[in-house]
């Protein structure tokens, strides 16, 4: 086949508009998914409520952190710099330090409250971490594979409300009463709330909330507009913390 | 060649001390014996004693993978029951005996698989040890 120089650049210049006006095409009609498919949104987008008036954590409350402990095998360790925590308790002028005043309420600066992690939607932990032991599910639960944490600790300087721990000891002598149901960790490992992945898994709420007994704590699906989280936060005022750092934190604080 | 019975005699003496650990083992019977491991009755679902001799640990691993990574919890056995997938739950619920069926093994092959730094065995092992 013979072709000329005029003809060749004919063929070639009609085929880029081809390919560039099928992109366009597709990136305006949201075209190029397989035919059928629906848009894919997950299920459930999981977040926690807590109630700021009901929780009693300033008065000694500790239900929902001893419940996390024991469900989940959390070592207890005196000294601080090798504490271990999932659910814990913080002054209310820490955890949300941007929120006071001079003249803050007396009954806020003397309240505490329970925090955890956050399981951002923009989670930074996930992002700096540099083998992928962490990572964000569909339904929005910040995961972690233990197998495969190799202790740079980079998620924990990364997060930054403080939500993991490093295992700078073996944990297992430290737990005061075994859960075979779920397992220990091991020195030099990261580890933090996993919004009890495996009871959802199984149909239940969280074991923080299932303890709860003023009912302070709310667990539910954000995507669900009935649910019982979505219903609170319609109704009433809640804050989250440090939310100006773009992080999407999914616990909300009624206050 | 006025050495020759010196050199010969050596070298068999050597060859015999060289091999003293062999024939030391011949003698307490202990180079044949594999390790007695307590069996379960029963089929196992997942696969024959062949195949789960070789490659339980690919089983393993590729179940705590689909569990961890997919939240894929359950597997189908050969006799076409749903498990879930889980080395406490699923295979020492009739291997009740990490003691007489893991370890006895590993510690024959010499492998120290690192399972146990996190899991825990179930109640009713822990019971029967105590």
């Amino acid at each position: 086949m013979s072709m000329d120089r005029r003809r060749f650049l004919e063929v070639a210049g009609l085929s880029a508009l081809a390919v560039a006006g099928k992109r366009g095409f597709d990136a305006l009609t949201d075209g190029g998914r397989a035919e059928g498919a629906t848009e894919r949104r997950p299920a459930a987008r999981w977040a926690m409520v807590i109630d700021l008036r009901k929780c009693v954590n300033d008065r000694g409350c500790t239900d929902c952190i001893a419940a996390c402990d024991r469900a989940h095998n959390v070592p207890h360790f005196d000294e601080r710099a090798h504490e271990v925590k999932w659910i814990w308790r913080e002054p209310f002028e820490k955890a949300f330090a941007d929120h006071g005043s001079p003249y803050t309420e007396d009954a806020f600066k003397s309240k505490s409250l329970p925090v955890l992690c956050n399981h951002c939607d923009n989670p930074p932990c996930v992002r700096v971490c540099p083998v992928k032991a962490t990572w964000k599910r569909d339904d929005g639960i910040v995961m972690m594979d233990y197998h495969r944490c190799i202790g740079c600790r980079y998620c924990m300087a990364a997060c930054p409300y403080g939500a993991r721990s490093f295992n700078w000891l073996d944990p297992r002598p430290r737990v005061k009463e075994l859960n075979p149901d779920f397992p220990t960790r091991t020195k030099g490992v990261v580890e933090m709330c996993n919004f009890c992945e495996e009871r959802l898994a199984k149909g239940r709420a969280p074991a923080c909330v299932e303890a709860c007994g003023e009912q302070a704590l709310v667990f539910g699906n954000l995507h669900d507009p009935g649910s019982e989280v979505r219903r609170l936060l319609r109704t009433r005022h809640a804050i989250r913390r440090k939310p100006e750092l773009g992080t999407g934190p999914n616990v909300y604080y009624l206050v | 060649m006025s050495d020759r019975g010196l050199i010969v005699g050596g070298l068999v003496l050597f060859l015999a001390l060289v091999t003293l650990p062999l024939w030391f083992n011949v003698a307490a019977g202990t180079t044949s014996k594999l390790p007695e491991l307590t069996l379960p009755e029963g089929k196992d679902p997942f696969g024959t004693a062949e195949y789960m001799r070789a490659s339980h640990m690919d089983l393993l691993m590729t179940w705590r993978d689909e569990v961890v990574r997919n939240q894929e919890r359950t597997v189908v056995g050969l006799d076409g029951k749903t498990y879930a997938k889980s080395l406490t739950g699923t295979c020492l619920a009739c291997h009740v005996n990490r003691a007489t069926f893991c370890d006895r093994c590993h510690d024959y092959a010499a492998v120290k698989p690192t399972c146990w730094e996190c899991h825990l065995e179930p109640r009713p092992v822990q019971r029967a040890a105590q």
